[in-house]
């Protein structure tokens, strides 16, 4: 019986129209929802969150996990982006033009940032791992000094009053636009060329694959994917200042990437969404809603001492569920492992013995 | 003209000097060997023909063009291939995509059809994908093209990084002691592997080994160095006869 209802699943997901069909699905309900409101603002917001950390942690995989390098420059790229976006809505754009030309606004600030990644690139040839880490980490700080230190762009203030203009919709179609985007380079030969840099840096360029080349394409379509997050980001809170970009908001999206699996896009997907959720989720507030619907006599949330501290009890929780995520499963939930339907068919074809049960694709990932 | 002609080359790591006055002439087809001690510049010779060294002196030309100072992906991608004295397989990833890796300097779409899966995208994946299976079979892996590398038995390996270095379609296949590890049945089959894959590829073959049956039985000429320096080149009848060498291999006394 259960394996009957395995092999149906394995099948349904094999199948070609798995993924077109969800999408279409979830473009719908990206539309429907805001329009009929189906769901309260603050569910829509928790969503509209959910994509922008999808797209940054499957962009931070790509150096990463894919790559095997460690940046911290993440929140460095969102704040390009951000800035050069919301500048460009609120000193070249037309207020009329608005909702047809945000997404320019948005581009332009992915391409910026796309530039930006081109630098920070350059160190990467001569430096590896920890100091990497360091040397993405000083990108960081030099991008929050300069914006505190530009007084045109508000300096230390930050900039305030940018019109909202992402939306739910918008922001899914960003999100699998991207995310498609990434997954496609990571099934080419400069994808291919990205594994092998983290196997064997010298052996890659010994097996004809210019590192060099591979390293800054990476890196610049990682900045491309931070940068319009970034962007998105700010058409959203209306509101940001240099200490929005700090390291603890790349700490974040490390988080997000290592705890959903590293190599993996569809662990990017999982671990940006739990972390997202569960941290919502943990608010005294939303627990107290969840569980409105119990009589008081018989529960009141609020009286609950656990529900009422649950505001500092969560600083406690999510760290500990990560520790024991990391003793668990020590790559992540899906560490080098691929959700099916993101593999192309051609290379889910063309490899192993049995294609139903492995595919044994890059990173030799196992399916799911 | 020769294929490849290395010229006075010289190396030195600080003060210690890994390799002297180095020459070496090879013609298309040639299958030669290079012997000596541990620590005598073997690898290194590889590691400067391939530009993971950059010469301290001398000149490598190949097909007339100067390799010194190019990157090891511009000489690989002139078709000079070589496999690794410690096999340095990608070792988390799959065989195919072992194979699918070197076809590197020989895929042609640019990033943007790469992005978005169009244009020759498509086309040129099928054909890697392709030619990567048939060299799996040509080398028995086929089976196997699925399984992670780390797992293949050590022999698998051994071919595999024959097989990864040929999905290169060098001209020029430097082997780095492909043998070592083996026992006298595989080394056969070695060097029948060897034999079958020279003539199909039309292969120039530079060899390192220490076995003797492999070197002694395959090889048309061979370079003895030690400490850096040439001692002799020559058939492996002259090689055998020659006094330096075996005052190098079995000590002074062993000549008188």
């Amino acid at each position: 019986m259960i394996a009957a209802i395995k092999k149906h699943w394995n099948r349904t997901l094999d199948a070609r129209w798995t993924l077109p069909a969800g999408l279409a699905v979830g473009m719908v309900l990206a539309f429907a929802i805001p329009h009929f409101g189906l769901l309260n603002n603050y569910v829509q917001l928790v969503l509209i969150y959910v994509g922008i950390n999808i797209i940054l942690a499957t962009s931070l995989n790509l150096v990463n996990g894919y790559m095997g390098e460690f940046s911290l420059a993440h929140a460095g790229f969102m704040a390009v982006g951000a800035y050069s976006s919301a500048l460009l809505t609120m000193k070249v754009l037309p207020v009329a033009a608005y909702p047809a030309l945000f997404h320019l606004a948005i581009l332009a600030g992915g391409l910026i940032t796309a530039l930006l990644g081109l630098l920070v690139a350059l160190p990467s040839f001569k430096v590896r791992g920890d100091y990497l880490a360091i040397v993405t980490l000083a990108f960081l700080m030099i991008v929050k000094s300069a914006l505190e230190n530009i007084d045109a762009i508000g300096g230390p203030r930050g900039i305030s009053g940018i019109p909202r203009l992402t939306t739910l919709p918008w922001v899914f179609c960003w999100t699998t636009a991207l995310v498609w985007l990434i997954r496609n380079f990571v099934y080419s030969c400069y994808g291919r060329g990205v594994l092998a840099i983290r196997e064997d840096e010298i052996a890659s360029e010994l097996m004809s694959v210019n590192t060099r080349r591979v390293k800054v394409l990476a890196f610049m379509l990682s900045a491309f994917c931070a940068g319009i997050a970034g962007a998105l980001f700010a058409h959203l809170l209306q509101f940001i200042s240099p200490r929005v970009f700090d390291v603890v908001k790349t700490t974040e999206i490390l988080i997000m990437v290592y705890l959903g699996g590293i190599a993996s896009i569809g662990g990017s997907i999982l671990g940006a969404t739990l972390y997202t959720v569960m941290l919502e989720l943990l608010r005294p507030s939303t627990v107290a809603g969840l569980l409105s619907w119990l009589p008081a006599v018989v529960f009141d949330p609020l009286d609950h001492y656990f529900i009422r501290h649950l505001g500092v009890l969560r600083m406690i929780i999510m760290p500990l569920a990560l520790v024991l995520v990391m003793l668990f499963w020590p790559r992540g939930i899906l560490g080098l492992r691929e959700f099916r339907g993101f593999i192309p068919q051609r290379d889910r074809r063309s490899h192993g013995t049995a294609p139903l049960r492995r595919t044994n694709t890059h990173a030799a990932a196992d399916s799911l | 003209m020769p294929l490849l002609t290395a010229s006075k080359l010289r190396h030195s790591f600080g003060g210690l000097c890994a390799l002297a006055d180095f020459n070496l002439e090879l013609h298309q087809g040639d299958l030669m060997g290079i012997i000596g001690p541990n620590g005598a510049g073997k690898t290194t010779v590889f590691n400067l023909i391939t530009g993971v060294y950059r010469a301290t002196e001398g000149s490598i030309r190949y097909r007339g063009a100067e390799l010194v100072g190019l990157t090891p992906h511009q000489i690989t991608a002139r078709r000079i291939a070589r496999t690794f004295q410690n096999i340095r397989l990608f070792r988390d990833l799959s065989v195919l995509d072992n194979i699918r890796i070197a076809h590197y300097s020989q895929t042609r779409y640019s990033p943007f059809e790469a992005l978005l899966h169009l244009g020759r995208y498509r086309r040129e994946e099928q054909r890697i994908i392709d030619h990567s299976r048939s060299l799996l079979a040509l080398f028995k892996l086929e089976a196997l093209a699925g399984e992670t590398a780390r797992n293949l038995p050590y022999g698998s390996q051994r071919r595999l990084e024959i097989a990864r270095a040929l999905a290169i379609g060098p001209e020029l296949l430097l082997l780095d002691e492909p043998a070592a590890g083996m026992n006298p049945a595989e080394i056969d089959q070695l060097m029948e592997l060897i034999c079958k894959i020279r003539g199909q590829f039309e292969l120039t073959v530079l060899l390192i080994e220490h076995q003797m049956k492999l070197v002694m039985g395959i090889c048309e000429r061979i370079k003895v160095l030690d400490f850096g320096e040439t001692l002799a080149e020559g058939t492996p009848e002259a090689i055998q006869n020659d006094p330096w060498v075996m005052k190098a291999y079995l000590g002074e006394g062993a000549v008188e």
